[in-house]
């Protein structure tokens, strides 16, 4: 951050009243005093900081961070809901009890995984829909963590 | 000290950027086509065992595909544009220097660190983790060496996608180049390929043991460097800073024949319009307009006109580039046949702070701003938002991607659904 403030005669440092071309320095004083805004200067100009970037905020690694869109009704119990806009950070170790992107024959579905001692297991967040316990044979792997879920109200 | 060049390299880029977002194609036959879904760009493991070869014509494929069930699909390039970025984005956090050489692969200077093997795991590991796409790593003391490194990583599965030359002692090396076909060498063409093998030079082992004077005078110093390179001697530095272009080129074939000039005209000012956008990115300014058509080259009445339209002074304004490469489009327009491609290439490119001061640079202003404006639209709005209405509203010539997957990464409307 610049810290600046108008008030100073900072410019008339460039160029001292001994400069061997002293023309020169009465031209050049005369221009930058031309520069200096008139009025008061706001008392704010020291505390003038970066705005909220919600970009920084929610993409911690932008290698890895991609957003996908949630269809469906069965993770309302966590806040997620159909349409919902999820960032999802593949850089991030799937630990049980964290919202996951699984891959399930094929296909993308969000859910919550637990690590238990018979295996992995994906949870819905809603009363009809039951565990889904992943077999051994079966097509499955987790391709990212939800980071957040952005909600449209 | 010993030199050490990695170069990584994406496997099936396309392919895998696919399955990225359709995990259902992982383990089918996949092939995407080139623009107008005319030939094969790149080829799934599975579609390579079928013997299909690269730059195959699509049409005459079809048959085969529908006995194999090969899924194709049409190019998706602002998806792999994305994807590519995150690759060589990760990639460069491990080597001091990096050259990116093409959308795919790139080349890291190694030098002086140690334990290459188990980096180039790690960044395999890194890059399939956090982009999801396979990367093989070929390490050498030469950029040609490491390209035949990674070709080595990549047909022969013991090495887990690693393969470092420098690891190697030279009997083992030499033992692996034995088995590679001369051809596989970095810039050996086909037709020098062929010369060679007349020769008897037909493998890599071959022409690393051919006297530098007899390759020099066959073929001229190019391939006498490429020899060096195989010996160990580095004779290609890493190319780190993109110099700037020297040009730009906008040049696509059209979804359907095209035999009128009006049609021509939408498509010039379309691929001007793109190029110039390109230009401004870059900061530059162009001089030179270059403007070509063609007729198809499977029809027997052939015409394959270009002409170089200078510009008075430098510019980035796609008005004044579009009228200079219409100008030029109705000199070489000829009535009676039937076009195929269109192609403009702005030339003489220089940076845009390195503009020469006119007495009229203040009517040049308002149109920095004016393009400002219209960039910004069409970044934030989509492009195409905003353009000359000279580009036409119905675009019959327009390019065919019969079967483009969403772009997953860059448009907020065509993300990849979850079901929950």
């Amino acid at each position: 951050m610049q810290l600046h403030s108008s008030r100073r005669a900072a410019p008339s440092v460039l160029l001292s009243m001994t400069h061997p071309n002293r023309e020169l320095f009465y031209r050049q004083r005369a221009l930058l005093r031309r520069a200096v805004p008139a009025g008061f200067p706001s008392p704010a100009d020291d505390y003038v900081e970066q705005r909220i970037s919600l970009d920084e905020h929610l993409i911690g690694r932008r290698e890895s961070t991609f957003f996908m869109r949630v269809a469906g009704e069965s993770m309302r119990g966590l806040g997620i809901f159909d349409g919902d806009l999820l960032v999802v950070d593949r850089a991030l170790p799937a630990t049980s009890g964290c919202v996951v992107i699984a891959v399930v024959d094929g296909e993308f579905t969000v859910k919550q995984l637990l690590h238990t001692p018979e295996g992995q297991v994906l949870r819905a967040a809603h009363p009809d829909y039951a565990d889904m316990r992943i077999k051994p044979e079966q097509d499955f792997s987790i391709w990212g963590v939800v980071s957040w879920n952005v909600h449209k109200h | 000290m010993k030199r050490a060049i990695a170069l990584v390299d994406c496997n099936n880029f396309y392919v895998s950027c696919e399955r990225l977002f359709r995990p259902d194609l992982e383990g089918k036959p996949v092939v995407i086509l080139s623009n107008n879904d005319g030939c094969v760009v790149s080829r799934s493991q599975e579609v390579r065992d079928l013997g299909i070869m690269m730059a195959a014509p699509w049409f005459k494929l079809k048959d085969l595909a529908k006995k194999h069930g090969i899924i194709a699909l049409s190019s998706n390039y602002a998806l792999y544009a994305d994807l590519s970025n995150r690759v060589m984005r990760l990639l460069a956090q491990y080597a001091p220097n990096q050259e990116i050489y093409s959308i795919d692969e790139c080349f890291l200077d190694m030098t002086g660190m140690t334990e290459l093997t188990r980096h180039g795991q790690q960044m395999r590991h890194t890059v399939r983790q956090y982009v999801g796409i396979p990367v093989c790593v070929g390490i050498a003391s030469t950029k040609t060496l490491a390209k035949l490194a990674n070709h080595v990583a990549k047909k022969q599965p013991h090495f887990n996608g690693v393969c470092n030359f420098n690891d190697l002692p030279v009997d083992e090396l030499n033992t692996l180049l034995e088995k590679i076909e001369v051809g596989e060498v970095w810039g050996v063409g086909r037709r020098t390929t062929l010369r060679l093998q007349q020769m008897g030079i037909t493998t890599v082992l071959n022409l690393k043991n051919s006297p530098a004077s007899r390759i020099r005078a066959e073929f001229g110093v190019v391939l006498a460097r490429t020899l060096s390179e195989l010996g160990g001697t580095v004779c290609l530095e890493l190319d780190e800073l993109s110099s700037p272009r020297q040009q730009i080129i906008c040049s696509r074939s059209f979804g359907a024949s095209v035999v009128q000039l009006s049609e021509l005209e939408q498509a010039v000012i379309a691929y001007t319009t793109r190029a110039a956008e390109k230009l401004r990115q870059s900061h530059s300014l162009a001089t030179c307009v270059q403007v070509s058509i063609r007729t198809s080259p499977h029809q027997a009445r052939q015409y394959q006109p270009d002409m170089n339209i200078p510009l008075a002074e430098p510019t980035d304004d796609t008005r004044v580039l579009c009228h200079a490469a219409l100008s030029g489009l109705r000199q070489i327009y000829r009535s009676g046949y039937t076009y195929q491609k269109a192609g403009v290439t702005l030339s003489g490119i220089i940076a845009a702070s390195d503009r020469p001061r006119t007495l009229f640079d203040d009517v040049a202003a308002p149109s920095a701003a004016l393009m400002a404006t219209i960039d910004g639209i069409n970044r934030r709005m989509g492009s195409g938002t905003i353009r000359l209405l000279g580009e036409g509203i119905k675009k019959n010539w327009a390019m065919k991607r019969g079967n483009r997957s969403p772009r997953y990464t860059t448009e907020l409307t065509e993300l990849a659904v979850a079901k929950a």
